[in-house]
């Protein structure tokens, strides 16, 4: 099998060996959780219980009108202890719902198998997977009942999964298709049903070969699922960038994969689809990596969602004396954070902790037009421009070069020889032109 | 010999008069009617171009006056000594409301709150605010990198050692850039009269701001009893003050428990 990719991006050190050959392994109940109600891109979801209520493991606690969202379950069971303002991994601000655990794990009403793949219609797997909450997993937390309910006119030819896993340090991907393999195909045969997609592909780079030998195994005697082997390179599993390695089709700039037939879902997302329709089981927990030269102890956890990542980082031994850097995600596209009380929520692929060694202070030199930025955007953006113009707040210039085809991968950053905040000039340059948009929408 | 002299005065005279009657007939043909007033509204505005009023510059605002599609009250910065220029000139009469001054709302500086994370990223509040909601452990709070400085077109703006913004009276003009500037919304003008302010922005609850700044307001509420005006209102774990009805009594600032609201009586004396 010849190894696909796209243009430009960059080979990044792995160091997926900290992790690759650990077992996932349940993480123990924590004492409480501290669910927020955004664990999704989209509207905020409101609390549907109070102070002082009991609550089942697997309950719907949060859920909100509207088309971009997902409810939110508890993953214990036991009482509402408060309802408070927390933040979110990614910096923001929202309502999050503390519960007090009890260690009886009682499951709520209803939780139950969905029936059978073959009876179920494509609205009918919706639903259940809307009812589960069921985010986008590999980090960008889209809702994916909206991303299966395809637009008129538009028609969904693939099903691409998303096994690619490019961010250096994380496995939990790796570890689901090694130990989940069946259910992966499950999930995806659902997907599937739901678009209405004749052909499903699993993407896998190549520096996971047994996970593609695992695969191949599972979808014996599948002929419409097959599996396409990608060169290990960042961002290999930008959605962009696997349809492009994939089917060589170019997604149009503002617009999204189904506008070439194409829908992407993660390993995880589909392991949870399966967990939805074989057990009735919502989305109350997931894969995580805990890695980095930080930690003592480097595993890949199955935890309840809403954990504080303090836990988490315990149950990898603790960090180490001259930890610094403690980042929810990848370490490409991953956010740091202030602190440890933070709950770990859908999104959270990993939880990365680095040294001292390895955070250096940023002294950003002149830009000498070097150009490396521009060779390796996998957008084909001009970053350098870019950022210039974000830092003078020239917003006609960012539209005009595309700043909203970004998708902060942060390679322009990574590989700036002379150390320039670019992704974050452009960051700011993007929220600008997209405030602007929004508000002459309005306007 | 003077053949010569003759005949060249009489062919260049008479060109220079042919010329001359020339241009006098196409000045009249191609007379454009100019407002003199434009130049002289022009010269009335303070001339810094800040585009405080909307408006690309200084000379836009003019024009914009002198065709009647601004008001005379037009340019925020002049104040009332402009406007009334601008209104003689125009032959209308201002209506000015008092001089307007930015103010800050937060008083947590580095000594009063906690700086959570060491921030390593551009130095801007703009961009600090973007990650893991701001270097401060008060997230509504000033975080002191100074936009708002760097906006300021008056250099009415500095940056203390405190890492707070500090405003100067005089320089202030209420154009309001820094108002604009600011990512957490911190900054308002207030009317120059008023001496009383509630320099707190944060919608945490009581407990909280306790522990995160020493001058935070906790939304006692205290503030709003004994005010006799009716000027502050509690919203959301936060006095806010109207500055239409406050009469500068300074009661609230008496019983503030924390020290969140200021009153400056000697400044009312200057004025």
């Amino acid at each position: 099998m010849r190894a696909l990719t796209f243009k430009q991006g960059i080979y990044l050190e792995e160091n997926k060996s900290l992790t690759s050959d650990k077992p996932l392994k349940k993480a123990n109940r924590p004492a409480q959780v501290i669910i927020p109600m955004q664990q999704h891109i989209g509207v905020p979801c409101k609390p549907l219980v109070k102070r002082g209520d009991h609550v089942e493991m697997g309950e719907k606690i949060g859920d909100i009108d509207g088309f971009i969202s997902a409810p939110i379950h508890s993953s214990v069971s036991g009482t509402v202890k408060e309802i408070r303002t927390v933040l979110t991994p990614e910096g923001k601000l929202c309502e999050a719902v503390v519960i007090e655990a009890d260690p009886e794990d009682r499951l709520a009403e209803g939780i139950s198998v969905k029936g059978d793949l073959e009876d179920l219609n494509p609205d009918e797997i919706i639903d259940i997977i809307r009812e589960a909450g069921i985010v986008g997993m590999g980090g960008a937390t889209f809702p994916t009942h909206a991303k299966l309910r395809i637009p008129e006119g538009k028609k969904a030819e693939y099903l691409i999964i998303n096994g690619a896993e490019c961010e250096p340090f994380l496995t939990g991907d790796y570890r689901l298709m090694l130990e989940r393999p069946e259910d992966i195909v499950y999930g995806m045969k659902a997907l599937m049903k739901a678009i209405g997609a004749e052909k499903g592909i699993i993407g896998i780079e190549d520096n996971k070969a047994d996970a593609i030998e695992t695969l191949q195994r599972a979808i014996d005697g599948e002929n419409n699922i097959e599996i396409k082997k990608l060169i290990t390179k960042y961002p290999q599993g930008g959605e962009r960038m696997l349809i492009k390695a994939i089917l060589n089709r170019e997604v149009p700039a503002k617009g999204l994969p189904i506008d070439v037939g194409v829908i992407v879902n993660n390993i995880a997302t589909a392991v949870a689809v399966a967990d939805a329709i074989k057990k009735g089981m919502p989305l109350i927990e997931r894969s995580v990596t805990i890695s980095g030269p930080g930690v003592n102890e480097p595993v890949n956890l199955i935890f309840r969602i809403g954990t504080p990542i303090e836990e988490l980082l315990a149950e990898a031994g603790g960090l180490t004396a001259d930890a610094a850097k403690v980042i929810i995600g990848g370490p490409m596209t991953g956010c740091a954070q202030p602190h440890l009380e933070i709950s770990a929520t859908k999104g959270t692929t990993g939880i990365i902790v680095l040294t001292e060694n390895e955070v250096e202070a940023f002294d950003p030199q002149p830009c000498i037009r070097c150009a490396r930025c521009v060779d390796a955007c996998p957008e084909l953006l001009m970053p350098l421009n870019l950022a210039r113009y974000a830092e003078h707040g020239m917003l006609e210039q960012l539209e005009k070069y595309q700043v909203l085809s970004c998708i902060e991968c942060g390679i322009c950053s990574y590989v700036c020889p002379a150390r320039r905040p670019l992704l974050h000039n452009i960051r700011i340059g993007k929220a600008e032109v997209m405030a602007k948009n929004a508000s002459s929408k309005q306007g | 010999m003077s053949n010569i002299y003759i005949a060249s005065l009489i062919t260049l005279g008479g060109l220079g008069v042919l010329l001359a009657v020339g241009l006098s007939l196409a000045a009249r043909a191609f007379h454009i009617e100019k407002d003199e007033r434009l130049e002289k509204v022009e010269n009335a505005l303070p001339g810094v171009n800040c585009g405080a009023c909307g408006y690309a510059g200084c000379a836009a605002l003019a024009e914009a006056i002198v065709s009647g599609e601004a008001p005379v009250e037009g340019c925020p910065v002049g104040g009332s000594a402009t406007a009334q220029a601008i209104a003689e000139i125009m032959g209308k009469t201002a209506t000015v409301g008092e001089r307007e001054i930015a103010q800050v709302l937060c008083k947590g500086g580095l000594k009063e709150t906690l700086t959570t994370v060491e921030y390593q990223g551009i130095r801007s509040c703009k961009a600090a605010n973007m990650i893991s909601g701001g270097t401060k452990s008060c997230q509504y709070g000033c975080l002191g990198l100074g936009d708002c400085a760097v906006a300021c077109p008056f250099d009415a703006i500095i940056m203390n050692d405190n890492g707070l913004p500090e405003i100067d009276p005089d320089k202030c003009t209420g154009c309001g850039e820094c108002v604009r500037a600011c990512p957490r919304n911190i900054i308002t003008l207030a009317p120059i009269s008023k001496r009383t302010h509630i320099r707190c922005s944060s919608h945490d609850q009581g407990k909280v701001v306790r522990q995160i700044c020493s001058v935070g307001c906790i939304g006692c509420g205290i503030c709003a009893k004994v005010c006799p005006d009716g000027a502050i209102r509690l919203e959301n774990n936060l006095a806010i003050m109207d500055y239409e009805k406050c009469t500068n009594c300074g009661q609230c600032a008496e019983k503030c428990p924390t020290g969140t609201i200021e009153f400056s009586e000697a400044l009312i004396k200057a004025v």
